[in-house]
């Protein structure tokens, strides 16, 4: 940074136009909305006006019985919706991105691609596409158990309230393992070879030399993927609208905070929308969301060391 | 150093591994994709056979071209995307380069200002949003979603960006300074280049969750000329929903269009990952 040592420089102006663009368009278009947002959860609307209303809405989301039962049913469902990404999800990505990374690997590139496929698919082509494989009246699911022996072990699992969220979570792992697996590939190649090829001439290779060389020097893009999967999953919506409607079906055992919210801020049934309900619901899961980046910025990224090859 | 047999017997593993997941990932797709091609009687019957001389059917893929008009749709979806990525790219990669090499007095709290749209997803926002869109006359436009998902990506690429903008050389950058470049140029002709991988991950993780939306399409524009593809199949699919050939013909034509897509530009970002990793 050889521009900073010398003293009286004039006006960098370039910093502003690097960063006028983007703060222009951020500021405008999700930070103000956002806030405003924030605002109307302190107000209620009396006879179509605008009423300040101070805590009100969140003392009825927290106090009155029936919110805060819908609350905490969605609290506790998200919760377990992330829990399962972060064991199945994140673990098994980082083993195919540690798999496709070894050296003079035949049909990567093939692999990687397909792998990725699910990815790019929208929550509605995956939503609709597995609850007809899952579907008992098409009987693909059923069919393949039997194949291994297994069809005891069938049951309709969107439609039982004891495993339809498990499920979800599972076909929302399945659609986005690609992110992990792409990051952590990244990470991968970025190690240099001088380091795996020190690492070989001491005789670590293989799978050791992955837990004790690779693994650290990955932790960052671990710790990325982590904090991604945590924001996306308590921000989820689309896949659980779409295999199980607004009303977060079989008995509001899939309600997650979105879904909640969508109900609460548009209305469904005959259940008339409520923003400013839906705003403090907003609110609470803005809360949320930033105990989880706190916890992750400040008490983990900070620990995590870079190296600089 | 290993022995060949102990590498042969490892690289047969990693092939079995990575060779079930890819048949578990591509399963689904598959089987949406043979069955699309069914009657409906062949599609009951036997669901995993590929179809044949009498299976075959189009009367699924007549009912969705007689019904929906998936063209404009798709038509849509690319202009929305296409536009979004761009703005992302180029206006995230300049804030990141302002503030992962510059020092100036508040570059953490812009940070920290920026990474905000991290933590809070921009959907919270919606009803503040469609108000604004309302009063600017944005409703049912594609601009109005072009703004949203520009603003929607921008917090993200510029945290990755800055992460990896810092792993640059400064000495490289100085060379450059030495020799007479302004500093657009530097970003444009060293940095850039340096960090097109990144660019690339950070391209795919803007683009699908902007082709996927199905929320912001049904709320700022869900007006039949402005319909994303993702909200017309679920229109059409919520409607048709007992007509599995129509349903599963749908899904097919959601299916083919972003898979082309993305095994055309798929080898770009391999190529784009793997030849820039800094080695």
């Amino acid at each position: 940074m050889a521009s900073d040592t010398l003293n009286k420089k004039p006006v960098r102006w370039h910093i502003a136009i690097f960063l006028a663009p983007a703060v222009l368009v951020y500021t405008a278009i999700m930070i103000l909305p956002l806030f405003s947002t924030l605002q109307l959860s302190l107000f209620t609307t009396v006879d179509q006006k605008l009423v300040f209303a101070g805590l009100d809405n969140f003392r009825t989301l927290f106090g009155d019985e029936r919110w805060a039962d819908s609350f905490w049913n969605a609290f506790g469902n998200n919760s377990w919706f992330f829990l399962v990404h972060m064991v199945v999800q994140n673990p098994i990505g980082v083993l195919l991105a540690a798999l496709l990374s070894s050296p003079r690997l035949r049909m990567n590139a093939f692999y990687r691609t397909s792998i990725f496929i699910p990815t790019i698919l929208s929550f509605v082509i995956v939503g609709f596409a597995w609850k007809l494989i899952l579907s008992p009246i098409w009987g693909i699911a059923p069919s393949m158990l039997d194949f291994i022996g297994l069809k005891s072990l069938f049951a309709p699992w969107l439609g039982r309230d004891e495993y339809a969220l498990t499920t979800l979570a599972l076909v929302s792992g399945w659609q986005f393992i690609g992110i992990p697996m792409m990051l952590i590939y990244a990470a991968l190649l970025s190690i240099p070879d001088e380091i795996l090829e020190a690492a070989e001439c001491d005789g670590i290779t293989g799978f050791s030399q992955f837990w004790k060389i690779k693994l650290p020097l990955i932790l960052p893009a671990i710790g990325i993927i982590s904090i991604l999967t945590f924001v996306g999953n308590f921000n989820a919506f689309d896949l659980i609208y779409t295999a199980q409607g607004a009303l977060a079906g079989p008995d509001y055992s899939t309600d997650i905070l979105g879904t909640f919210l969508y109900r609460t801020f548009f209305g469904f049934q005959l259940q008339l929308g409520d923003p400013n309900m839906g705003s403090a619901i907003a609110s609470a899961m803005f809360l949320i969301i930033l105990v989880g980046v706190s916890i992750y910025l400040f008490g983990i990224q900070t620990r995590l060391r870079r190296y600089q090859f | 150093m290993q022995s060949a047999r102990q590498s042969y017997g490892r690289s047969i593993a990693a092939h079995a591994i990575l060779a079930t997941y890819t048949v578990i990932a591509l399963f689904p797709v598959f089987v949406v994709i043979i069955n699309s091609f069914k009657t409906r009687k062949a599609i009951f019957r036997s669901p995993l056979s590929l179809p044949d001389a009498e299976s075959f059917s189009w009367i699924g893929y007549e009912t969705v071209l007689k019904q929906g008009d998936f063209f404009l749709y798709f038509q849509n979806s690319l202009t929305v995307t296409v536009v979004s990525l761009a703005l992302v790219l180029l206006f995230g990669a300049m804030a990141a380069f302002a503030l992962s090499e510059y020092r100036f007095k508040g570059n953490t709290m812009m940070g920290l200002y920026l990474a905000l749209g991290i933590m809070i997803p921009i959907r919270l926002g919606t009803v503040a949003i469609l108000q604004l869109m309302v009063a600017s006359g944005l409703v049912n436009t594609l601009t109005a979603l072009i703004l949203v998902y520009t603003a929607q990506g921008l917090p993200l690429s510029i945290f990755i960006l800055s992460e990896f903008m810092r792993q640059v050389s400064d000495d490289l950058k100085n060379a450059g300074r030495i020799d007479g470049l302004s500093e657009y140029r530097i970003f444009f002709r060293l940095v850039l280049p340096l960090v097109r991988p990144a660019m690339a991950t950070v391209a795919v993780f803007t683009m699908i969750p902007i082709w996927n939306d199905l929320w912001f399409p049904l709320i700022l524009a869900p007006a039949e000329e402005t319909k994303t593809i993702t909200l017309g199949s679920q229109v059409f699919i919520g409607q048709f929903v007992t007509n599995w050939n129509a349903v599963l013909s749908a899904l097919s034509l959601a299916i083919l269009p972003v898979l082309v897509l993305y095994l055309i530009f798929s080898r770009q970002l391999i190529r784009g990952i793997t030849a820039g990793a800094v080695k």
